[in-house]
């Protein structure tokens, strides 16, 4: 099938030699080993800050998956702790009903400080 | 809700620079594109640490040797945040790694051409480094979240890599004799292949804008080119160096350099396959997945085990 043919930069075209890459259309049958799981990693950049979502990688194990998330993303004192959880028991909410979450706290500015208004000498408040 | 208005509401987003996150509604040419491209790019990351690893070896001092190491290790990173990229698309790492080994799938023809000498490596971080940084820098903006999460993140770490290469090359510019003539040799054999990563001129194109549309790509292969050359031209003038191109000259009412033509024979054949390394890539990529999988059946097999303890075993060890 043809879908952008225009060759950019990093962005072989599919008829100028750059075959038709796969998709998860077929997926293949699974070579031995290649099929440990994803793992999503969580890093703590400093002593009293929250772990933050830093990416993924593929690992046998827990163990290797801390140890493959310290080469791949503390090289540079980005970090001094490090979460890792199983891809597959991240629960995600669906973006179609973000509009059922999100919308009812769009009206509640009262649960926002600005929303009232104090005299000056106490506006500090 | 018909295709039609979904297509709606994802063209508006794009047009808003409201970034396309895996789990939201995409056209499938979208999804697809993304796909090839990230993918393209992870394999350019992986098979171009085939070049520069060839020297880590004889690099001429420690420092070197350490720095050389460090860039390299970085490159490795660059293609797992860009394989990590693309599987939130919906693609295996697996079938992602098939394609680059069936030949399938391309990657930058650039790592298709040998490192000669020492100063190869040099020339490899500023010129091939230097021309990917524009690319990644403006793909920071691309709209779709996860790749533009790993440009950032690959950004923060490039400049390094141009950094070195220009300040090796400087320490070459100011050597001796035989020093300088491989500096320049370099510079030579690399300029090139740097300008062809840009890909083919605007004008060879006759198809739509839809990557731009879609705010994959941001600017063109040729206004990216230039700004290389416009920015290559003045550093080359402290390294005392010549670029291999009589018809560079600073162009006042463009206000940018102009250069001679590339040639896009060369570009195709090396596309195509026929580059002087091609195959040896290629091989050396599907050698190391090979040779590695007795690694990755052990590490499999002992994860498996340690999941699933068998408890008389168990027991009898803690008891000893
Ligand atoms: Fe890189
Ligand atoms: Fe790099």
């Amino acid at each position: 099938m043809n879908y952008i043919r225009k060759f950019y930069y990093g962005d072989i075209p599919e008829d100028k030699g750059g075959a038709e890459i796969s998709d998860s259309k077929n997926p293949p049958s699974g070579g031995r080993g290649a099929d440990w799981p994803l793992w999503e990693v969580f890093i703590r950049s400093k002593q009293g800050l929250d772990h933050k979502h830093a990416g993924s990688l593929h690992a046998a194990d827990a163990q290797m998956a801390i140890e493959n998330a310290r080469d791949v993303y503390t090289r540079r004192m980005e970090g001094e702790s490090i979460w890792v959880v199983e891809s597959k028991y991240i629960t995600a909410s669906n973006p179609e009903e973000a509009g059922e979450l999100y919308d009812p706290a769009k009206d509640k500015i009262y649960r926002h400080p600005s929303f009232y208004n104090l005299p000056d000498e106490v506006n500090l408040m | 809700m018909p295709v039609q208005n979904f297509e709606q509401i994802f063209q508006g987003k794009i047009d808003n620079e409201v970034k396309i996150e895996p789990k939201d509604w995409m056209p499938d040419a979208y999804r697809r594109t993304n796909i090839r491209q990230i993918s393209q790019h992870a394999h350019s990351e992986v098979v171009g640490m085939l070049p520069e690893g060839n020297w880590i070896t004889r690099a001429p001092s420690l420092k070197r040797k350490a720095i050389l190491l460090a860039k390299v290790q970085d490159e490795a990173g660059h293609g797992l945040y860009l394989y990590s990229a693309c599987e939130t698309l919906g693609v295996s790492r697996e079938e992602t790694m098939n394609d680059l080994h069936s030949g399938k799938a391309k990657y930058s023809s650039i790592f298709n051409y040998p490192t000669l000498t020492w100063a190869d490596i040099g020339a490899i971080g500023w010129l091939v480094d230097g021309a990917a940084i524009m690319n990644q820098v403006m793909l920071t903006r691309t709209s779709y979240g996860p790749y533009a999460r790993a440009m950032v993140r690959i950004c923060k770490e490039e400049s390094f890599h141009q950094r070195q290469g220009f300040e090796s090359l400087l320490v070459l510019s100011r050597g001796t004799e035989e020093q300088k003539a491989m500096c320049q040799d370099a510079i030579n054999r690399w300029w090139w292949p740097a300008l062809m990563m840009f890909g083919p001129k605007d004008s060879e194109s006759t198809n739509s804008d839809q990557s731009m549309k879609w705010k994959i790509k941001r600017k063109s292969n040729d206004e990216l080119r230039q700004n290389f050359v416009d920015m290559i031209a003045e550093q080359i003038k402290t390294l005392g160096m010549k670029l291999p191109d009589d018809k560079l000259k600073w162009n006042d009412e463009r206000r940018h350099y102009d250069f001679g033509e590339i040639n896009w024979d060369e570009f195709w054949q090396v596309v195509k396959g026929n580059g002087p390394c091609n195959k040896q890539r290629l091989d050396a990529r599907k050698k190391a997945w090979e040779e590695g999988e007795w690694v990755r059946e052990a590490a499999a097999a002992y994860a498996r085990k340690k999941a699933s303890p068998n408890p008389s075993k168990g027991g009898a060890l803690e008891a000893a």
